[in-house]
């Protein structure tokens, strides 16, 4: 078992088109270290200094990752990690 | 170019309308990679905002789990301009994150006129194209 992660088609590419991975780890920041070992760049378009991206949808199983505290969530086999890209914008 | 019925053109006006002074926004989905918009999905504005649109989270995982459900994909994502015209702004440009998708956009600046215009944006780049309005398939 392992911990699945579905990425959106706009970071497809770092997945060689994959419509979705697997890693491990305790904690969703843990994860993104193991499937970043695989698929080099994604991370950075997840995460930056200040941790989750604000314009980048994390949510495990049913949640918004938000709720469950960001990076630090802990993550178990089974789990399912979707990522979707805010749709925002505006006149500001 | 954009092919879009005129039932769904006039729904995305009227919710623009409706929602007026803030900024509307939503998606209609179609069949995967057929380019045809037929299901209209008005979202929420979490942000409540003349100025900004964000979809809400919890909205768009579901709406966009139901879209893979049925294999369909955002054909259009579109929102509203409240007091400026229908054109991509910097934010729009920043965050745009569906290179597939038809953006259209509406400006309700004008009680009684409406501005409709549709545009690709991927890797920054904006490309305005053409809209065909036609009649009402029977998959309307």
């Amino acid at each position: 078992m392992a911990i699945e992660i579905r990425i959106p088609t706009i970071l497809r590419t770092y997945t060689g088109g994959a419509k979705s991975v697997e890693g491990s780890g305790a904690t969703l920041a843990d994860l993104l270290d193991d499937v970043e070992s695989r698929h080099g760049g994604l991370q950075a378009r997840l995460v930056d200094d200040a941790g989750l991206r604000r314009f980048v949808n994390v949510y495990l199983n049913d949640e918004d990752v938000r709720f469950l505290g960001g990076l630090s969530a802990p993550v178990k086999d089974g789990d399912t990690v979707t990522v979707l890209p805010a749709v925002a914008g505006g006149m500001r | 170019m954009l092919t879009i019925s005129g039932a769904l053109h006039a729904k995305i006006l009227a919710h623009a309308r409706a929602d007026h002074p803030d900024e509307a926004c939503g998606v209609i989905a179609g069949p995967a990679g057929q380019d045809r918009p037929e299901r209209f999905i008005p979202m929420v504005n979490a942000e409540r905002s003349p100025t900004f649109y964000r979809f809400d989270s919890m909205e768009q995982l579901r709406v966009w789990r139901e879209m893979d459900d049925r294999d369909e994909e955002p054909v259009v994502v579109y929102h509203s301009h409240t007091a400026t015209e229908a054109y991509p702004s910097r934010t729009d440009i920043a965050y745009a994150s569906e290179p597939g998708a038809h953006y259209v956009l509406v400006s309700t600046r004008e009680p009684d006129e409406a501005e409709f215009r549709s545009f690709r944006i991927a890797d920054g780049a904006v490309t305005e194209e053409e809209i065909r309005v036609v009649a009402d398939g029977p998959a309307e």
